[in-house]
């Protein structure tokens, strides 16, 4: 990564704390406190299960919604400060500023998330005294979600590199939402016939697959994930955030800035 | 005190002055408006809908109806109501959405099979929720055991509690005792040795100390009703031996029918009635007896557990 790049990376993040974003996690410890304190005495026999659950989901939105609403203003942000102008008279290639941008709003997440993480096997120890093996798979759960950032927050800066911030909002959030029914697109496409078929796949392929992304139910239950699970989910994080990344670069590197 | 620390003071104990008054509208409201109307809406019914509409976060939305589950029998049972509307749904709506959460097939099957007051008198609904645990869960002996307890003690049917536990058994690693009640039920053992059985396996095969306390009590009921049977057997002995009633048990212990005055499972000293029944001291701590009550005995709504360490 060059030096420019890690720059912008950095003041992103910086921009970021100074936001005051890492503040949900004030928010997130009540919420993980609360559950674990509570769920024993309102609930029968699901301390550990509502801790995972609740956690993961937790980790998982609240970042979410930081990737889409952040990442939204990434861009316009700097346009409307007329900071971008300050930016781009330096030698700073625009290409360059995306990338930064996409890096620096990923590293906020990932502390963000792994902060999180640590109240959520803070909460676990608490409700069941002990960490066990299966423990594990809540790593590989939470590896997962830090994937659906990245592909977030390329998304949320794709939609931001064209659009207003209230429309790439709705964009960013909308395609969330159908990523999670990425499969059931594939199954529907799948009963369609002639050229609504071919388009109706090529749909269902283009929007994010989110689903195999949540592998929260799962480990919460103690159930494995399969390691090709877990290198098959990297490579398409990569290689789909990468997309969305070129599309935001190529149309950024085209759009009038006057 | 400057202008700036007087409008401080001022908003601040409005904004608190505020709050309490919108807590006790909110409470006044709440007394106006009617429960029932409030507990028993499910919004939505569909637990395939309600599937799709958690984006992915099906398992956090189980355990959220799991524990509405839990409440809304809890609440139920303590205000000993009759109707118990939304408790199959809510489980299956939990079930759908998380099918491998086997807390809500075990618990959930004893909150609908038992008969009012102690559970909803739902058995069939109790069965389907079995059956689907073991569709979802094929490698878990407790669903085919849960299943053929509900069969055996709620419904009396021999033949598909043996199929249950039958089948239970052929589960890898699955307890020894469902080979034994299997045979039982083929033998139609309706017995109290049967029955006794079954909870103490359910006693043994549990961590969670509410099973544990609700086996313990069962045990108990089981004791006292088998107690009271022999010790009103023996008094008919008695009576027909001697043409008269015993007075007390001592009478009987003097005509050698008995070693000691007999105590119930809490170590209480059984009664001897006037009419030749027996009663135990105290009925309350003794849930689920169906003999040694005093003529007319109502339990209480929430049956009293005893504490399990």
């Amino acid at each position: 990564m060059s030096g420019r790049i890690l720059d912008i990376a950095s003041n992103t993040f910086r921009e970021a704390v100074r936001d005051r974003v890492l503040y949900n996690l004030i928010a997130f410890a009540l919420l993980m406190s609360g559950a674990a304190i509570l769920v024993g005495q309102i609930s029968i026999g699901i301390e550990r299960l509502v801790v995972i659950n609740l956690g993961l989901t937790a980790v998982s939105l609240f970042g979410i919604v930081i990737a889409i609403f952040i990442g939204i203003g990434l861009v316009s942000k700097e346009i409307d400060k007329r900071t971008l102008y300050t930016v781009l008279s330096r030698p700073v290639q625009r290409w360059e500023f995306i990338i930064g941008k996409f890096f620096g709003l990923a590293g906020t997440l990932v502390v963000n998330a792994f902060f999180m993480s640590v109240g959520v096997f803070a909460a676990l120890f608490y409700v069941s005294r002990h960490f066990q093996t299966s423990d594990g798979w809540v790593l590989v759960a939470l590896y997962f979600i830090i994937l659906q950032f990245l592909i977030i927050t390329a998304l949320a800066l794709l939609f931001s590199s064209f659009s207003s911030p209230l429309l790439s909002a709705v964009f960013a959030f909308a395609l969330f939402v159908i990523g999670t029914f990425a499969e059931d697109l594939r199954g529907f496409a799948g009963l369609t016939k002639g050229i609504v078929r071919w388009l109706a796949t090529g749909a269902a392929y283009l929007v994010p697959n989110f689903s195999a992304l949540n592998v929260i139910s799962s480990v919460a239950h103690e159930q494995p994930v399969a390691g090709q699970l877990i290198l098959s989910n990297t490579a398409y994080t990569l290689v789909y955030a990468s997309m969305a990344l070129c599309g935001a670069v190529l149309i950024f590197e085209h759009r009038n800035l006057k | 005190m400057s202008p700036s620390w007087r409008i401080t003071i001022t908003a601040s104990v409005l904004l608190v002055a505020c709050l309490t008054g919108s807590v006790l509208l909110l409470r006044g409201i709440d007394r106006e408006r009617s429960a029932a109307t409030l507990e028993e809406v499910l919004y939505i019914s569909s637990p395939t809908l309600l599937k799709r509409m958690s984006l992915g976060y099906d398992g956090l939305l189980a355990d959220v109806y799991w524990t509405r589950a839990v409440q809304y029998f809890g609440d139920k049972l303590i205000r000993g109501s009759e109707h118990f509307d939304l408790l199959a749904p809510l489980l299956e709506i939990t079930t759908t959405l998380d099918p491998h959460l086997l807390v809500a097939y075990e618990y959930g099957s004893n909150f609908l099979a038992p008969k009012i007051p102690g559970g909803a008198g739902q058995p069939q609904r109790a069965i389907k929720l079995a059956e689907f645990g073991i569709r979802n869960n094929p490698n878990q002996w407790h669903l085919y055991y849960d299943l053929g307890f509900i069969y055996y003690m709620e419904l009396g049917d021999y033949a598909n509690a043996e199929q249950a536990f039958a089948d239970g058994a052929k589960v890898p690693n699955a307890h020894q005792v469902m080979r034994i009640m299997a045979a039982k039920m083929a033998e139609h053992a309706g017995n109290i040795q049967t029955a006794r059985l079954m909870w103490v396996t359910t006693y043994q095969t549990t961590l969670d100390p509410n099973v544990k306390s609700n086996a313990v009590a069962h045990l108990n009921a089981l004791q006292v009703d088998e107690d009271v049977t022999s010790l009103e057997g023996l008094v008919s002995h008695y009576c027909e031996t001697m043409g008269h009633l015993p007075q007390s048990f001592s009478d009987l212990a003097a005509a050698n029918m008995l070693r000691s005055v007999p105590v119930d499972p809490l170590g209480h000293t059984y009664k001897l009635m006037p009419d030749g029944r027996v009663e135990v001291r105290v009925p309350d701590d003794l849930p689920f007896i169906e003999k040694g009550t005093p003529i007319g005995y109502i339990p209480p709504r929430m049956p009293k557990l005893p504490p399990v360490k």
